[in-house]
């Protein structure tokens, strides 16, 4: 590790603006929009499988709600709802004697609470879909068994539905990617964060840029490997059999 | 042919001019100036402004009265716009500008600057509960510091407290203001006219300036204000030099910055 961080060193003697210094920032920025992307998709996907199965439900008081707040996080910008959360909950009166105030004080809760409501949204409504499609053949049949609905949902609905739903949920995981480039309008420093700050400092916006953008290339390189391996795996009873 | 003889002509011309120039040089170098004309671009609050009834006041009209009264010459101050300021000075429509003028290698190719007369203040600001009185590395360790982004304000504390303390970086200085209300920031670092005009002279006027004002180091603060003159008149320039650390030492000059800058 020594020889690497001299190695690197040397490589960087004649640098202004790439220096271990700059670069440090850029690999704190990596960790906090990875650790940032990468837990809101955990929460929002486990809260998104129960709204969606509770979107496709036919009883009114459980499926309206479910529509109203993925219509209202899907229908206003991923911004204005971090700026609603971080600086709008600030005007509630005596908010920071309160628990919630522990929460709210540091930027990363504010934004991962947006983060996870917006793709929680999205994904809702990509479950939905893909359970509203499954075939009627497969619930007939399913029903014919004599099974519960819960047993036809774990059995045969669900397994099917994240099948289907696996191609649009990966776009999914790349937008919301690169919708936490927002971060740092809240003061997080993340990836967008440090290439910001590094352009302001060195007045230099095609190198700060044209690296970080070469960073996310690669982490969105990441994520459609891991979702093509998903779907080889998952899919691999849909392929031509040659 | 004809043009070869043109330009001859032309450079006859020229050199005739020049000389003419030089002559004219000359005697104003040599000549003392009884009375001078002070170009000044305003509006720049505090610096420069107008009272309601139209008189010219601020930091730099009061201090330039009070230089011009110590050399003993009568001053006059002409207003002229800011992109015209150093053309009308080497055209002679003034003698000087005193106009809030930062100091630099591109102005100093133009015009002959007098010794830093000013340096733009930055100061730390905290709410008026705070129990901090100064700001030293041990003192700010743990906090939460606000600046505005990519400003020499930012530099500076990057590299002072950038180690010990959280630095949180806004686009603009309402965000930040905005949480430092909400509470989320311990202290921030701005240019104090804007913190005196978002902060000190807010509604609740809930908070405090911590500390002295910061002007150094240089490197982070820049140079300061100069008085331009015209390259040639460094006598005069030596005047305003003498009468500025005259000026400095009687206490005047402090009366005078009190008067625009007070800490309360």
């Amino acid at each position: 590790m020594d020889a690497l961080m001299t190695q690197l060193e040397a490589l960087l003697a004649d640098n202004s603006i790439f220096t271990l210094q700059t670069l440090s920032y850029y690999t704190e920025g990596l960790t906090v929009t990875v650790q940032l992307v990468f837990l809101s998709l955990l929460i929002g996907l486990v809260l998104a499988v129960p709204l969606a199965i509770g979107r496709s439900s036919k009883r009114g008081w459980i499926k309206w709600p479910i529509f109203a707040y993925t219509y209202v996080f899907r229908g206003t910008p991923l911004l204005i709802q971090l700026y609603l959360i971080y600086y709008g909950v600030v005007f509630v009166d005596g908010i920071q004697e309160t628990w919630l105030w522990v929460i709210l004080e540091d930027p990363f809760m504010p934004a991962l609470i947006a983060f996870t409501l917006n793709t929680a949204a999205y994904t809702t409504e990509i479950f939905r879909g893909a359970i509203k499609s499954t075939p009627k053949g497969e619930i007939e049949a399913a029903r014919a068994y004599g099974m519960s609905t819960n047993l036809m949902l774990r059995r045969v609905v669900l397994p099917s539905a994240f099948r289907r739903a696996l191609p649009a949920y990966g776009n999914e995981v790349i937008f919301m990617l690169h919708a936490s480039a927002i971060a740092s309008v809240v003061t997080i420093m993340d990836l967008t964060g440090a290439a910001r700050f590094v352009y302001a400092r060195f007045y230099a916006p095609f190198e700060a840029f044209l690296f970080v953008a070469a960073i996310y290339l690669c982490l969105t390189f990441a994520i459609l490997y891991f979702f093509r391996y998903l779907e080889k795996k998952l899919l691999a009873h849909l392929q031509p059999m040659s | 042919m004809c043009t070869f003889k043109l330009e001859i002509d032309n450079e006859k011309i020229l050199t005739t001019s020049l000389l003419g120039l030089a002559i004219a040089a000359t005697s104003a170098q040599a000549r003392d100036y009884d009375e001078i004309r002070i170009g000044v671009d305003v509006p720049y609050e505090p610096m420069e402004y107008r009272t309601p009834d139209g008189e010219l006041t601020g930091f730099d009209i009061d201090l330039g009265n009070a230089l011009c009264a110590e050399i003993g010459i009568d001053c006059e101050w002409v207003v002229q716009g800011w992109d015209g300021i150093i053309p009308g000075l080497l055209s002679r429509k003034y003698d000087a500008i005193m106009s809030s003028m930062t100091i630099n290698e591109q102005r100093r190719e133009q015009v002959l600057f007098s010794e830093p007369y000013f340096q733009p203040p930055s100061a730390w600001f905290a709410p008026e509960g705070s129990e901090l009185t100064d700001t030293t590395e041990a003192s700010l360790d743990g906090l939460t510091i606000g600046v505005q982004r990519g400003t020499l304000q930012d530099n500076y504390v990057t590299d002072m407290f950038g180690d010990v303390a959280d630095v949180n970086r806004y686009s603009t200085a309402d965000d930040m203001v905005l949480d430092m209300e909400a509470q989320r920031l311990d202290i921030v670092f701005l240019d104090y006219p804007v913190g005196q005009s978002t902060l000190l002279q807010s509604d609740n006027r809930a908070y405090k300036v911590v500390g002295e004002m910061v002007t150094e180091p240089k490197e982070y603060f820049g140079d300061g204000f100069g008085i331009a003159f015209r390259q040639r008149d460094e006598a005069l320039a030596e005047q305003f030099n003498e009468a500025l650390a005259t000026l400095q030492e009687d206490g005047t000059y402090d009366e005078i910055y009190n008067r625009y800058f007070d800490a309360k």
